[in-house]
């Protein structure tokens, strides 16, 4: 028996959502204009929710911290969006999304969410297309479909390499179209900094008006964290400059759970770190994996040439190259999913093979496929991605195979939620990257964006009803409360310590220093040993942190180094629970390779018998450790296997 | 390389603005442009000043957050990309680099080199959208949509809502960025329906915010990092008239 309760409605799995929908709790036409909800985010989760909830009447307050809702870092996504619509007759089906993803989070995630998502993934694809994004069509005018890792199927909407931007351009004019007609209040360069809670229920926020330092208070009935992923916690990731963990991380602070937090992506096809000053990494985007073809050189001679560029990648013969994935995963090839591939390169540039001057880089080719359609046509689906690879690196990809290594992407890891995706502190709910539903210990290319969606337009709006269909007797929260009180007078005694350590050291470069020890120690393989360290290395960076960081100016102004210093103080914090999560969890599934665990050919060996379950931590106080909490999970429908891509 | 670099510096909306010098030396000529900028901050921070305000986030062209207009030209001296994407390899050892906010009417400088571009929002909350609610719409595929004018409406949707079609008219105009949106929308059957009213109130709201009339210099065309082209005008003038007249 599970502590944890995911509320999973009984019956068979394709009837679960349904029969949710049946005898779930309702709030009247009348009712809905009288109930507020915080939005906090306006990426794909937080805009489609806004805008959804907007147009069922109830009263949104939507928070970002850009100028504009629309640059949520769900505009950054390039490659594509999946649904089961089975346009292309290649036998995809509902079931067979459920089960590659499923299959693809190596058994650690939750059989009645994930089915939910495939079933609704058809209906993001129709809602899209009438909001009018510009999907990618065929001549006939029909939509066209690309392959992502993990599947056998083609079930990739995409449009060209900016379907982030296009999807989220559409739930964003749907959110703009709510402000117009007043339902939906936007609240832009606002950040919060503290969730607000009464009487055990969420009831509002504390948010910084990142123009004038204003530290405000905003309630509502209930509220929703849709704030995106915490990647950043390695420093160097894919993530936007801004993107933070704190909104989640207060939450937890005040009792939420916080599930799986070392379930962390390292996307394969990463353009290569080149200098100590980098300031974030930029993704390639996996699509280039259905033309483009992964090598390394096979001898060390060669390598050796090209890292001195003596030769170039095209100078090397046909035999002479290893596809190690083609070679390693004779069945998925190229497209095994981004763990595999990832832990691949790896292996190949521990070996020795990477191919430039640091070693940590190998090719992904798209020669082949050039010669074969045409320049036209690949520069129509990744046209986009050979001008910012051609920026970065001043080589051009049309000519020589693009460079490229792992790196930070993507967090699976997130707040607790139930199958309503409310976390364990009543009306809070949390959606998208947020919360760490879905994905298990590895997310399939294409499927985020399908679950912000999925959550936003198709779930919430439903499953927060049922939380608020009791509330219609609340009044409107009044601000005025102690707790209110309480939660901005910790707000701003804890931006008061910042500006007064008075130390040295800009904040960014102690957040250098912890994405350092992220990587090297809970990154891309990691021991015991390295965990243990981390720990360590990680509290001493906090508490060097809080002696030696220097914070310029003053709170009442725009502020950016303010701004990164809050975040980056979540971030030690958070990092610390990471590495402890990795170390608990003595085994290997997705992202989270334990070295000790592993079969003979290098593969992540699951131990199903003592880690089949989310691993949910509950925050104790800043000096006493964690609890772990558990929630089993249970695969009645599915057949439990080691995880195959040969 | 080194650098001498002349930054507009204005403490707020309020307060009057002005260039200050700074030099720095041995920047990588693989840095990009912010990253020269976070390391100008990083000194800056250790002697206890304030740094240089900016606005960024995603570092990739993408987000539309970065601005800056640089010797002259939004988004640098580079074509089609923005200043996010600028590497300190396209310019010379020891160049002057004059920094500026964009500088528009609607665009009011918030610090430094921070604007506010809340205008571009209302622009679309003012009409930018297809009237749907969510559910209840059509399977996707029973709305074909002819490849040329999908990949038109493609081409337009791209705005990633920067401004510097804005900073670079000399009438600090938004049409460019007006006409991607009508153009994207008015190219697809599910946008006809209320391509009218739509055209009729960006329109409106793009007066009503303070920003000039349209004068055809191509200015903005120039200089956009993500290319729409001027040809999205063109369709926006037609689809005006065929409001104000049908
Ligand atoms: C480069 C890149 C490419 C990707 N490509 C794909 C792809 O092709 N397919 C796919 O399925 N997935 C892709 N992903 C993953 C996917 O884009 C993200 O997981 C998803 O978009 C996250 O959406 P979200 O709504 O959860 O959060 P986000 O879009 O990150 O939005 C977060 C929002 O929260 C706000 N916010 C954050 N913190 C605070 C705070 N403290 N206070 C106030 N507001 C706050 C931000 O302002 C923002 O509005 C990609 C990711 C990256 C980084
Ligand atoms: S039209 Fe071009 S310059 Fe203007 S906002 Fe859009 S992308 Fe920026
Ligand atoms: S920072 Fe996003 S476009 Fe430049």
């Amino acid at each position: 028996m599970s502590v944890l309760n995911a509320k999973i409605p009984s019956g068979p799995l394709e009837q679960k959502w349904s029969y949710y929908r049946a005898h779930q709790n309702l709030v009247s036409p009348a009712n809905k204009k009288k109930l507020d909800v915080i939005v906090v985010g306006t990426g794909l989760g937080g805009a489609s929710a806004a805008a959804s909830l907007g147009e069922l009447g109830f009263r949104v307050k939507a928070f970002c911290y850009q100028d504009s809702p629309r640059r949520a870092h769900s505009i950054a996504a390039q490659g594509g969006i999946n649904a089961a619509k089975n346009y292309q007759n290649d036998g995809d089906s509902v079931y067979r999304l459920f089960y590659d993803t499923i299959k693809g989070g190596d058994y650690r995630s939750r059989e009645a969410n994930v089915y939910r998502l495939a079933e609704l993934s058809g209906p993001i694809i129709d809602q899209c297309v009438a909001q009018g994004v510009p999907f990618a069509r065929e001549y006939g005018g029909l939509l066209e479909n690309r392959s992502f890792g993990g599947a056998l199927v083609s079930r990739t909407f995409y449009a060209r390499g900016q379907t982030g931007q296009q999807l989220l351009l559409g739930a964003y004019s749907a959110m703009m179209r709510q402000v117009h007609l007043g339902t939906v209040e936007l609240y832009t360069r606002h950040e919060m900094l503290e969730l607000v809670v009464v009487d055990g229920r969420a009831r509002g926020i504390i948010a910084r008006n990142l123009v004038t330092g204003a530290i405000e208070r905003f309630s509502a009935h209930a509220v929703v964290l849709a704030t995106g992923g915490y990647g950043n916690v390695f420093y160097l990731s894919t993530n936007a400059m801004g993107s933070n963990a704190t909104a989640i991380w207060r939450a937890y602070k005040k009792g939420a759970l916080f599930a799986n937090p070392c379930f962390t992506q390292i996307h394969p096809t990463c353009i290569p770190v080149h200098g100590e000053y980098q300031s974030k990494l930029t993704l390639m985007s996996e699509s280039l994996r259905n033309d483009g073809r992964i090598w390394v050189p096979r001898k060390k001679e060669d390598v050796e040439k090209i890292r001195k560029k003596l030769i170039r990648a095209r100078d090397i013969p046909e035999e002479d190259r290893d596809y190690y994935l083609e070679r390693r995963y004779p069945a998925y090839g190229n497209l095994v999913p981004r763990d595999v591939a990832s832990r691949a390169a790896k292996e190949r540039c521990d070996a020795g093979f990477g191919v430039n001057e640091t070693g940590l880089a190998v090719f992904l080719d798209l020669s082949d496929s050039i010669k074969r359609l045409g320049k036209k046509v690949i520069d129509e689906r990744y046209g986009n991605l050979f001008q910012i690879y051609e920026k970065i690196m001043d080589e051009n990809p049309w000519e020589n195979p693009m460079m490229i290594y792992p790196a930070v992407h993507y967090t699976m890891g997130g707040l607790w939620v139930d199958y309503e995706l409310q976390s364990t502190i009543p009306g809070l709910f949390v959606l998208g990257e947020a919360n760490f539903s879905d994905h298990g210990a590895n997310r399939l290319g294409a499927s985020a964006l399908m679950q912000g969606l999925a959550d936003g337009y198709f779930i919430l709006p439903y499953t927060i009803q049922n939380y608020l269909a009791d509330q219609i007797k609340v009044p409107r929260i009044s601000v005025q409360s102690d707790e209110f009180a309480l939660a901005e007078k910790q707000t701003r005694e804890r931006i008061e310590r910042l500006f007064s350590v008075g130390g040295k050291t800009p904040s960014e470069r102690l957040h250098r220093e912890l994405g350092k020890v992220m990587w090297e120690y809970v990154g891309m393989s990691r021991t015991k040993e390295g965990l243990e360290k981390a720990i360590q290395m990680i509290r001493d960076l906090r508490e060097n942190f809080w002696k030696d960081v220097k914070v310029t100016g003053s709170n009442d102004e725009l502020n950016p180094e303010l701004e990164k210093a809050l975040r980056i103080a979540d971030f030690l914090e958070l990092g610390e629970l990471m590495a402890r999560d990795a170390l608990h969890r003595n085994e290997s599934c997705g992202g989270h390779f334990r070295e000790e665990y592993q079969t003979e050919e290098g593969e992540a060996k699951r131990n199903d018998q003592d880690y089949m379950y989310v691993a949910a931590w509950k925050f104790l106080g800043d000096d006493r450790e964690p609890e772990l909490v558990k929630e089993d999970l249970e695969y009645e429908f599915i057949e439990v296997k080691a995880r195959s891509y040969k | 390389m080194d650098f001498t670099l002349k930054i507009w510096r204005q403490k707020d909306a309020a307060s009057r603005g002005r260039f200050v010098t700074y030099h720095l030396e041995g920047i990588s000529p693989d840095c990009s442009f912010l990253e020269m900028l976070d390391i100008l901050n990083d000194q800056l921070v250790q002697k206890g000043e304030d740094p240089v305000a900016f606005d960024h986030d995603c570092r990739e062209g993408i987000c539309g957050a970065c601005s800056l207009y640089i010797n002259g030209r939004p988004h640098g001296p580079d074509d089609a990309i923005t200043t996010c994407q600028l590497h300190m390899r396209r310019f010379r050892d020891g160049d002057t680099i004059v920094v500026e906010p964009w500088r528009a009417k609607a665009f009011p400088v918030i610090k430094d080199l921070i604007v506010d571009r809340s205008a571009f929002d209302k622009i679309i909350q003012a009409g930018g959208y297809i009237s749907v609610n969510t559910g209840g719409v059509p399977d996707a595929n029973t709305i074909p949509i002819q490849k040329e004018h999908a990949d038109i409406a493609m081409d337009a949707a791209a705005c990633i809502g920067c401004g510097a079609c804005v900073a670079a008219c000399k009438n600090a105009s938004a049409m460019l960025f007006v006409s991607a949106k009508v153009s994207h929308l008015s190219m697809l059957p599910q946008g006809k329906i209320e391509a009218a009213r739509r055209v009729k109130a960006m329109l409106e709201e793009m007066d009503r915010l303070g920003f000039g009339n349209c004068s055809n210099t191509g200015a903005c065309e120039a200089e956009c990092p993500k290319q729409i082209s001027l040809s999205h005008i063109a369709r926006l003038n037609r689809e005006y008239f065929k409001a104000i007249l049908g």
